[in-house]
């Protein structure tokens, strides 16, 4: 028998019964459906399954389940519909930042946090928030100039 | 809506479902009752298979080799040659070569049972370099040839270079090398097998449905009906998907002849970047003949190292050789071009498709003969670059105008080139490098013609239309490049054209996406279709269709690799500004400046993102991308060792499109995939060289390669 592990996902309490010592980001994408989240490297190097664990920015491949007791967590799917995560999403779409798009739901992590703890980030700020994100089709320009979107776009939201 | 036109900004089709993780990857996808399979691999670089000891097989679990292939079928994958076999069996000739899959239901028993598997081997020396290769270290690995030269060609122009050497001042010789280099798409290989209806069905990542159909169907000696294969949301490429995904489908669909389940095999980041295939590392060795300060003759001999099967490596070898001259016009060529076997895993398709080694060496060399007779090395080069009506080293033309002249313009007023090039003294500390380079479009000669056939279809239903052509989105834009064309020709709104990943039962073959070929040989196919139906709209619901016609006039004989090589090129300069750290050699680039003639830009911000991504992967192969193989082992296994640029690596790109409409591509387009990559690596080892006053011949160069290079000097 193992211990429950309680936490926040989405907003949602949860309670996961099974191994701890699971990938958190396994849990996430067979457990509970949430996709969004890629597996890029497994060895948080590339941050494509970035997800949001309390305000921070995590790499959920190198997370297991048991230590997150008490966490709220954030992915994709939870943001994708604030006004906030849309936000991110239109500005990515409208300044030409998706190409293949495996990168891209863990770079939208990447922006919302980057956003929140700084509303109007400089391009080398930008830089340095998605440099835990690799991208090998965009040379990143298209993304830093996005987010410069989101940031003016969003400048109300991001202010609060 | 309003009826779009090619010059409107458009919203990509992709972008919104994929930022919002909706899109689904190989990966995403479950069915009921799925198992999963992975790949059991040789050990060893050469030796033969004696004994495969396997653990017991608990009910539902299965291990599945070359013999569980049926009589009727045969062991063979079909890309150019059938020499790449599904399952190793009795021998294996690389590190990483399928012998078998363990299949089954729960993946942590799975890989339990596949560490259990043991296999014996007898060891044989491997042969694992260029040079291993040409003197056949271990015993030549194709005996009845004598020779590990799996294929090889030449082109010559002008007169017998023994006439041109014996009348040079002097012969300027060097050897450049270039390294392998990982595709590292951030989605892995993957695919799922089932069946469907008595039919084989394959969810693939993969740039060319129609590729894995004809590549695996011998296998089970089945007619490629049989086989569907449908394209899944495939998170990058760049060439590493085209021939690749045959031996995870030809490896599956064994599996599920016997199994008859749905099987779901997806690498993990370590499998991709040691078992999959790579890009051609290089060899080049060029004597350039001069005579009263200019260049009167240049002799190549270009070696590739293409592991142990051919995959694509001749039409990679000859892409090689066909630019092995750069952009520039030499009156007296002699250009050889080898593809070496050797016991590693073979190489294949990268963005460039061998372009990138023989243009990145010989621009290099340019550059360090301008040194040699103190000349500037933009001036010197400049003197030879190639203009309209040129002879080729094939004995074709240049049948465009180029443009290069005004591009270089551009960029070198953007990045104060000419000022900077007085300023920095080499060996100051900081530097500024330039390269120049093309990229002949889609297939060489009459390959498009005599190879390809292409066709493209178009269904109108009330008043919206959709295209079915087997060409795919991996990241470059298609879908939406190709919906615009559609659009824009019909004189309807983007949003009433649909374009769905293919499933090869229902589009028809309109040749691999690969090449840079897609817009300008595919998007041209759907402007034909589109304005056939344009004049029929009123008809009600129809279908149109059409087949790739090749332009007359311009004729090229396969054989013996002469003639028009490629219709059009796209053209491109580039300029990179560094600074080096004189104490810890550590580089930091200050600005890049680009300008790409690629005819007429579809949409631009899409190709605004093909130059930056390009320019980026070549400078991440210039600079930081290392990948050793050490004995028949890759020295790098992740991406904690195998590093690509970051987001901090890179300034931002100041980049320039030069129109100059191509007369067969849609819009005047041509194409621009690979372009991209074909020049940044040069332009940045010419500005490292000046910025330290030394000379590489090979990249990457990295810190400790920079600290080894000043030792030498």
């Amino acid at each position: 028998m193992y211990n429950d592990v309680r936490f926040t996902l989405n907003g949602q309490p949860m309670v996961y019964t099974g191994n701890p010592l699971r990938r958190l980001l396994d849990v996430l994408r067979e457990d509970y459906g949430l996709t969004g989240s890629k597996e890029g490297c497994g060895e948080g190097e590339c941050g494509a399954c970035s997800i949001i664990k309390n305000g921070k920015l995590v790499t959920p491949c190198i997370i297991p389940v048991g230590s997150i007791q008490g966490a709220e967590l954030l992915t994709i799917e939870g943001i994708r519909d604030t006004e906030k995560g849309k936000c991110i999403i239109e500005a990515y779409a409208e300044g030409g930042a998706v190409q293949c798009g495996f990168c891209i739901p863990g770079m939208v992590m990447a922006t919302y946090v980057l956003l929140n703890e700084n509303p109007d980030p400089t391009e080398d700020e930008i830089r340095l928030g998605i440099s835990g994100n690799l991208c090998r089709c965009t040379g990143y320009d298209l993304i830093v100039e996005s987010i410069h979107l989101a940031a003016q776009k969003g400048a109300a939201l991001w202010k609060k | 809506m309003p009826a779009t036109k090619i010059g409107d900004k458009v919203i990509r089709v992709d972008a919104i479902e994929k930022a919002r993780g909706e899109a689904t990857y190989v990966c995403d996808m479950t069915l009921p009752d799925m198992q999963y399979a992975y790949m059991v691999r040789s050990t060893v670089p050469r030796g033969t298979i004696d004994a495969i000891h396997l653990p017991e097989m608990p009910e539902g679990y299965y291990f599945i080799s070359a013999k569980d292939i049926p009589a009727q079928g045969k062991n063979e994958l079909w890309m150019i040659m059938k020499d790449w076999r599904c399952f190793a069996e009795d021998y294996v000739l690389y590190v990483g070569e399928t012998i078998g899959l363990v299949v089954g239901p729960d993946r942590a028993t799975l890989k339990d049972l596949r560490d259990q598997i043991k296999i014996d081997y007898t060891e044989q020396t491997p042969a694992v370099t260029i040079d291993d290769g040409i003197n056949c270290v271990g015993g030549p690995m194709f005996p009845e040839k004598n020779s590990n030269v799996m294929c090889e060609l030449f082109c010559e122009k002008g007169r017998p270079m023994e006439e041109v050497f014996a009348e040079a001042d002097e012969i300027f010789e060097e050897t450049l090398t270039t390294p392998y280099q990982e595709h590292a798409h951030l989605e892995t290989n993957s695919a799922i097998a089932t069946m469907e209806d008595g039919k084989f069905v394959f969810y693939a990542s993969a740039q060319c449905p129609f590729y894995i159909r004809k590549s695996i169907a011998g296998l089970l000696d089945i007619p490629y009906e049989d086989i569907i294969i449908r394209q899944c949301t495939t998170g990058g490429a760049f060439g590493g998907k085209e021939h690749f995904p045959d031996v995870l489908c030809g490896a599956l669909l064994i599996a599920e002849n016997k199994i008859r389940k749905p099987i779901k095999m997806v690498f993990d980041r370590e499998e991709d970047t040691q078992f999959s295939v790579k890009r051609h590392p290089s060899k080049c060795v060029y004597k350039t003949a001069v005579k009263n300060g200019e260049i009167i003759g240049t002799e190549g001999h270009i070696y590739y190292n293409c592991g142990a099967y051919l995959s694509s490596s001749f039409v990679v070898l000859q892409r090689g050789v066909f630019h092995a001259n750069g952009v520039y016009t030499i009156p007296n060529t002699y250009l050889k071009g080898e593809g070496i076997g050797t016991n590693t895993f073979p190489t294949c398709a990268f963005r460039g498709f061998g372009a990138p080694q023989t243009l990145f060496c010989f621009e290099t060399h340019l550059t360090h003969l301008a040194h040699h007779l103190g000349v500037d090395p933009l001036e010197f080069k400049m003197r030879y670059l190639a203009k309209k009506g040129d002879e080729t080293t094939t004995n074709g033309h240049i049948i465009e105008d180029v443009k290069l002249p005004e591009m270089i313009d551009v960029i070198t007023k953007e990045s104060d080139y000419w000022n900077k090039i007085k300023e920095y003294k080499p060996g100051c500390g900081r530097g500024i490098g330039v390269a120049l380079y093309n990229h002949g479009g889609a297939f060489t000669g009459n390959g498009e013609q005599a190879i390809i056939k292409a066709h493209a279809r178009l269904t109108k239903t009330g008043d919206k239309v959709e295209i079915f052509v087997g060409s795919t989105e991996m990241g470059q834009g298609f879908r939406t490049s190709l919906r615009k064309i559609c659009a824009a020709t019909l004189g309807i709104s983007i949003d009433n054209i649909e374009y769905k990943n293919p499933d090869t039962s229902k589009v028809v073959d309109s040749g691999p996406t690969a090449a840079s070929r897609s817009t300008m040989i595919v998007g041209r196919l759907v402007e034909r279709a589109a304005l056939e139906m344009k004049e029929r709209w009123n008809e009600g619901d129809f279908t149109t269709e059409v087949e790739y016609e090749h332009p007359e006039g311009y004729p090229w004989d396969q054989a013996t690799f002469r003639g028009d090589a490629y219709l059009g090129y796209g053209w491109g300069a580039v300029i990179v500004e560094v600074e080096v750290d004189k104490l810890t050699n550590e580089v930091k680039t200050l600005g890049v400046w680009s300008s790409h003639e690629i005819g007429k830009a579809i949409d631009e911000l899409i190709v605004h993102g093909q130059i930056n991504g390009g320019i980026m992967q070549s400078l991440g192969y210039g600079s930081m991308e290392k990948l050793e193989n050490k004995k028949g082992y890759f020295k790098q296994k992740s991406m904690s060792d195998y590093v690509i640029p970051t987001s901090m690596d890179f300034p931002k790109q100041f980049y320039h499109i030069q129109e100059n409409p191509y007369p067969w591509g849609p819009y005047g387009a041509k194409g621009m995939g690979e372009l991209v990559f074909n020049g940044a690596s040069a332009a940045y080892v010419d500005a490292v060289e000046r910025a330290l006053n030394c000379e590489f011949t090979s990249i990457p160069i990295p810190v400790e390669d920079i600290e080894e290079a000043l030792k030498n000097v």
